[in-house]
C-alpha cells in the first residue's frame, strides 16, 4: 500500500515536472510567429529552447512509461479509451518535433513560413489536448463494466474546454516569461509586454476554473477532508499573484520561477484532488481506476522505486548542468551551420 | 478487416518506420563521435569538417527517430490494451527504465552537442556525442530486453489474472533478449558503415572533396567489416536461441516440415504450406541444420508438423525474409572485405565500379534490418508473448475497425509525408557535401 501511494505521488510528480518544463516550449512555440518579426528573431526564439526541449519532452515519455510500469491497467484503459484525442496529440508531438530541425534546412521563405505555422499550430494543439484530457480526467470518464461510453465529442464539454483554455493561457504566459529572460532587443521588449498583457487573462481563467471545479468535479473532496491540503492551491494562487508583482518590479527571472511554481502547483492540486483515483469513473465509482485496483505488484513497484531513486537524481544533476551552460540570453546573431540545422 | 489485423498492420507500419531511422542513429553516432575524438586528439581541421558534415546528416535522421518513437510508446496502450494490462507488470518496467536511463541521456546531450560548439571546451563537446552513443545504445538494450521477453517470457508467474514479475534479474539476463540486442545493434552499426561508405563513394565518383571522402570511407570500411563479421556470428547465436525457445519459428525460418535427427540444410527450398512440404528442395548440406540449431551434428530438429496448424506462423514470408537477410549478410561480408582492402591500398579511385556498387548498396542494409524484424515478429505469430498469450487476445477491446482504419490512414499519410521530406533533406545535405572552411565556432 505504501509503495502504491509513493507511486501515485511519483506519477503526479512526473506530470507536474513535464508541464512545468514543456510548458515554456509550448508557450514560446505558440507565440513565436507573433513575437518574432523577422527570420533572425524567429531563429532566436527557437534557439532559446533548442538545447532543452527534447530533454523536457522525455518527462512525458517517462510519465507514460511510469504509468505503464506502475499502473498498467490505467495505462491500458486510459490510452485505449482516449484513442482519438491521443492520436491527435501524437500527430501534434510528431510535427512539433520535426519543425525545429527541418525549418533551417532550406532558405526558401515559403518553406520557413510553412514550418513557422506548423510550430504555432502544433504547440497550440498539444496544449489544448492536454488541457482537455486532464479536464476530463478530473471530471471522470464515462466508464463501467462494459467499457467506455464517451467519444471525442463528449470530451469537448464546457469544463474540459475550460481546462484546455487554462493550459493555453498558463503556457502562453510561461513562454512569454521565458522569452523575456532568454532574448534581447525589441524581441525581449515584446515578450515582456506580452507577459504583462496576458496576466489578467490568466487570472480570469484561473478563477473561473477554480469556481467551476466545485460543481463539475469531486476534486475538492480531499481538501475538505484534510483542510491543511488547501495550502497547495493557495500557494498556486499566491505564485500567480507573485508573477504579477515581480513583473511590475522587472524581476523577470523570479517571475519566470514563480510561473514554474504556479504550473507545478496547479497540476499538484489536480492530482491531490484525484487521490486515490488515477482516473475516476463518472458513472459508477466502483469502476474508477485507483492506485489499489490498477497498480503493479509490490515486487515491480519496489524494483521501479530503486530504478527511479538511482536515475532521476542523476538526470536532474546533468540537466541542471546543461541549463547552467546555456544560461543567459541567446545572442541575436545568426548561428547557421553551427553543427545544428537550426 | 478486423481490429486485430488492422492493429497489427498499424503496429508493423509504425515500428518499421521507426526502425528506418534507429539503426543509423545507433551507428552513425559512433562514427561521428570517433571523428570528433580524432579532431580533439590531432587538431586536424579535416576531422572537424567530417564531424560537422556527418553530424548534420545524423541530426536529421535523429529527429525522425525521436518523433516516430513516441508513437510506439503510446501504441501499446492505444491498440494493445489487453496485452498491456495482462503483462504490464513485467513488460512496462524495461520501457520505463529505457526512458529514465537512456532517453534522457541522449536527448539532453544531443542538445549540448548541437548548441554547445562555442559554449564548452572541445573535449566536453566531444564527450557529449559519446553520451549520445551511450544513451541510444542503452535504449536499444532496454527495448530489446522488452521485446526479448515477448519472444521468451521469463521471470514471471501468473497471478491476479495477469503475468506478474517475480525475478527482475531473469528478465535482464534473458539470453533471448541479450543476443537479440547484440545482433540488432551490430546490424545497425553495419548499416551506418555502409551508409558512410555509400555517400562517400558518390562524391568520390564525382571527384568532389576527394581527400575528405577518402578519409571518411577509410574510417567507415573497417567499422563495417567488423560489424559484418559480428552480424554473422551473432546471427548464428540468434538462430540457436530461436531453435531452443521457439521451435515453431525455427522450423518456419528453415521451412522444415518433419522432425529429424541430423537434419540437413537445403540451400534451395520453396515451402508449400497447403501440402505441408517443400515444393522444391535441393542442394542439401548434410547435418548442417542440426548443427546450426543445437551445435551438434546429430541433434533433433523439430518440424512444423509437430505443431497444430493454428500454432504455426505463416511459413513462406518468414522463410523468404530470413533467407534474404542471410544472403545479404554474406554479401556485406564480401563487400566489407573489398572495401577495407581497396581503401587501405588507396585503390578506390581506380575501381569505379566498386564505388558505384557501394553507392547502390546503401539501401541494402536497411532492407536486411527490416527483413530481420519481419522474420522475428511474423515468425512469433500467432503469439504476442510466445507460448503465453495469443496476439488476438491482446488487442484493445473498445476499438472499432473504423477507429483503426482512421488512425492507420492518418499515420500512413503523415509518415509518408515525413519520409519524403526526410529523403529530400538527406539527399540535399549529402549531395551538397561538406563546408569548405569551418566558419564560426572555430575561434571559440
Ligand atoms: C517491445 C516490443 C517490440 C519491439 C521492440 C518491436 N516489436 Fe514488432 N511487434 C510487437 C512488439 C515489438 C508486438 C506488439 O508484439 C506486435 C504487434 C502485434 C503483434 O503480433 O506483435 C509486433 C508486430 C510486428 C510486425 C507485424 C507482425 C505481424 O503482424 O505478423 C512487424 C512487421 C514488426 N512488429 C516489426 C517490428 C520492427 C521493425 C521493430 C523494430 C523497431 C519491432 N517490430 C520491434
Ligand atoms: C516497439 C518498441 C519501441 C518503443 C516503444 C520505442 C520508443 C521510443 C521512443 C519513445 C523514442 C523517443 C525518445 C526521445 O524522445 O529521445 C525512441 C527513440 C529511439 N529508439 Fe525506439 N522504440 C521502440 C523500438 C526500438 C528498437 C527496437 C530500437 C533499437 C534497437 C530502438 C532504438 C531507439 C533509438 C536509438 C532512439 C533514439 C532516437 C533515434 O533513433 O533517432 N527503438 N524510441
Ligand atoms: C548469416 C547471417 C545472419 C543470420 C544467421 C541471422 C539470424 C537471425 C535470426 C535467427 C533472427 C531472428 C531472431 C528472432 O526470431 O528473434 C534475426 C533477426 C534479425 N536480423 Fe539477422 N541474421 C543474419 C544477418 C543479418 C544482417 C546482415 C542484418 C542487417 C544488417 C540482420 C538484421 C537483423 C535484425 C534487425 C533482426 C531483428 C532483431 C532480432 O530479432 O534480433 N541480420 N537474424
Amino acid at each position: 500500500m505504501t509503495l502504491q501511494v509513493i507511486w501515485f505521488a511519483l506519477w503526479g510528480l512526473l506530470w507536474a515536472i513535464y508541464f512545468m518544463l514543456d510548458g515554456f516550449t509550448l508557450g514560446a512555440g505558440m507565440l513565436h510567429k507573433f513575437l518574432a518579426r523577422e527570420d533572425l528573431q524567429r531563429q532566436q526564439v527557437i534557439r532559446t529552447f533548442g538545447p532543452v526541449w527534447d530533454g523536457n519532452e522525455v518527462w512525458l515519455i517517462t510519465a507514460g512509461g511510469a504509468t505503464f510500469a506502475a499502473f498498467p491497467t490505467t495505462y491500458a484503459l486510459m490510452f485505449s479509451y482516449l484513442y482519438a484525442p491521443l492520436l491527435l496529440l501524437l500527430f501534434g508531438l510528431i510535427i512539433r518535433g520535426v519543425c525545429f530541425e527541418f525549418r533551417g534546412l532550406n532558405q526558401a521563405p515559403a518553406w520557413k513560413r510553412g514550418w513557422d505555422w506548423a510550430i504555432v499550430v502544433s504547440s497550440l494543439v498539444i496544449t489544448l489536448l492536454f488541457g482537455v484530457a486532464f479536464g476530463n480526467i478530473f471530471q471522470g470518464l464515462p466508464m463501467d463494466a462494459t467499457g467506455y461510453h464517451g467519444s471525442l465529442l463528449t470530451l469537448l464539454n464546457p469544463y474540459g474546454l475550460l481546462t484546455g483554455l487554462l493550459f493555453i493561457v498558463l503556457f502562453l504566459q510561461h513562454g512569454a516569461l521565458y522569452l523575456a529572460i532568454k532574448t534581447s532587443g525589441d524581441l525581449q521588449e515584446r515578450a515582456r509586454r506580452t507577459a504583462r498583457t496576458l496576466w489578467p487573462f490568466v487570472l480570469a481563467v484561473a478563477v473561473a476554473f477554480l469556481a467551476f471545479t466545485a460543481p463539475a468535479t469531486a476534486l475538492y473532496g480531499n481538501f475538505q477532508a484534510t483542510p491543511t491540503l488547501w495550502v497547495v492551491p493557495l500557494m498556486a494562487a499566491l505564485e500567480l499573484i507573485a508573477v504579477r508583482l515581480l513583473l511590475a518590479q522587472g524581476k523577470w527571472l523570479q517571475a519566470f520561477a514563480a510561473s514554474c511554481a504556479a504550473i507545478f502547483l496547479v497540476v499538484a492540486t489536480g492530482i491531490i484532488g484525484l487521490f486515490p483515483d488515477l482516473i475516476p469513473s463518472s458513472l459508477d465509482p466502483t469502476y474508477s481506476l485507483s492506485l489499489s485496483n490498477s497498480s503493479s505488484s509490490p515486487y515491480t513497484l519496489g524494483i521501479m522505486t530503486v530504478v527511479i531513486a538511482i536515475f532521476v537524481p542523476i538526470v536532474i544533476a546533468y540537466k541542471i548542468w546543461i541549463y547552467r551552460i546555456f544560461r543567459g540570453p541567446v545572442s541575436d546573431a545568426s548561428e547557421e551551420g553551427m553543427g545544428g540545422n537550426y | 478487416m478486423d481490429v486485430v489485423l488492422l492493429s497489427r498492420l498499424q503496429f508493423a507500419v509504425t515500428t518499421m518506420f521507426h526502425f528506418m531511422f534507429v539503426p543509423l542513429t545507433l551507428g552513425l553516432s559512433i562514427l561521428v563521435a570517433w571523428m570528433e575524438t580524432r579532431y580533439v586528439r590531432t587538431g586536424d581541421d579535416l576531422y572537424l569538417r567530417m564531424t560537422r558534415f556527418w553530424g548534420k546528416l545524423f541530426l536529421v535522421n535523429f529527429a525522425l527517430g525521436i518523433v516516430t518513437g513516441i508513437t510506439l510508446e503510446f501504441q501499446f496502450g492505444m491498440n494493445w490494451a489487453e496485452y498491456s494490462r495482462y503483462v504490464g507488470d513485467i513488460f512496462g518496467a524495461p520501457l520505463a527504465i529505457e526512458a529514465t536511463a537512456a532517453f534522457f541521456l541522449e536527448s539532453v546531450f544531443i542538445g549540448l552537442w548541437i548548441f554547445g560548439w562555442d559554449k564548452v571546451s572541445k573535449k566536453v563537446h566531444c564527450f557529449a556525442m559519446w553520451m549520445v552513443v551511450l544513451g541510444s545504445n542503452m535504449s536499444a538494450l532496454w527495448i530489446l530486453l522488452a521485446n526479448g521477453w515477448m519472444q521468451n517470457p521469463v521471470g514471471y508467474v501468473l497471478r491476479n489474472n495477469r503475468a506478474e514479475m517475480v525475478d527482475f534479474v531473469a528478465m535482464m539476463i534473458n539470453p533471448y533478449g541479450l543476443i537479440k540486442f547484440f545482433h540488432t545493434v551490430i546490424s545497425a552499426h553495419l548499416l551506418s558503415g555502409f551508409f558512410v561508405m555509400g555517400v562517400s563513394a558518390w562524391h568520390l565518383l564525382r571527384n568532389s572533396h576527394p581527400e575528405f571522402f577518402r578519409r571518411s570511407f577509410r574510417m567507415a570500411a573497417p567499422f563495417a567489416l567488423v560489424a559484418a563479421c559480428l552480424v554473422l556470428f551473432s546471427g548464428d547465436m540468434q538462430a540457436s536461441v530461436v531453435a531452443r525457445y521457439q521451435p515453431t519459428k525455427f522450423a518456419a525460418l528453415e521451412s522444415t516440415w518433419d522432425t529429424q535427427s541430423g537434419a540437413p540444410m537445403n540451400l534451395i527450398a520453396w515451402p508449400d504450406t497447403a501440402n505441408e512440404r517443400n515444393a522444391v528442395q535441393a542442394l542439401p548440406i548434410p547435418k548442417m541444420l542440426s548443427y546450426l540449431a543445437h551445435k551438434d551434428l546429430n541433434s533433433e530438429v523439430k518440424g512444423l508438423k509437430e505443431f497444430p496448424p493454428e500454432d504455426r506462423p505463416p511459413v513462406l514470408p518468414v522463410f523468404l525474409s530470413f533467407r534474404a537477410m542471410v544472403g545479404l549478410g554474406v554479401f556485406f561480408l564480401v563487400a566489407g572485405i573489398a572495401a577495407v582492402i581497396l581503401s587501405r591500398r588507396g585503390m578506390l579511385m581506380r575501381h569505379r565500379w566498386f564505388l558505384r556498387l557501394m553507392f547502390y548498396a546503401i539501401p541494402l542494409p536497411y532492407l536486411a534490418n527490416q527483413l530481420g524484424w519481419f522474420a522475428a515478429e511474423v515468425g512469433r505469430q500467432p503469439w504476442i508473448v510466445y507460448g503465453l498469450m495469443k496476439t488476438s487476445a491482446g488487442v484493445s477491446a473498445n476499438l472499432t475497425p473504423g477507429d483503426v482504419i482512421g488512425s492507420l490512414l492518418g499515420f500512413t499519410l503523415l509518415y509518408g509525408g515525413l519520409g519524403v521530406l526526410d529523403f529530400y533533406l538527406l539527399t540535399k545535405i549529402a549531395a551538397k557535401g561538406p563546408e569548405d572552411a569551418v566558419t564560426r565556432g572555430q575561434e571559440a
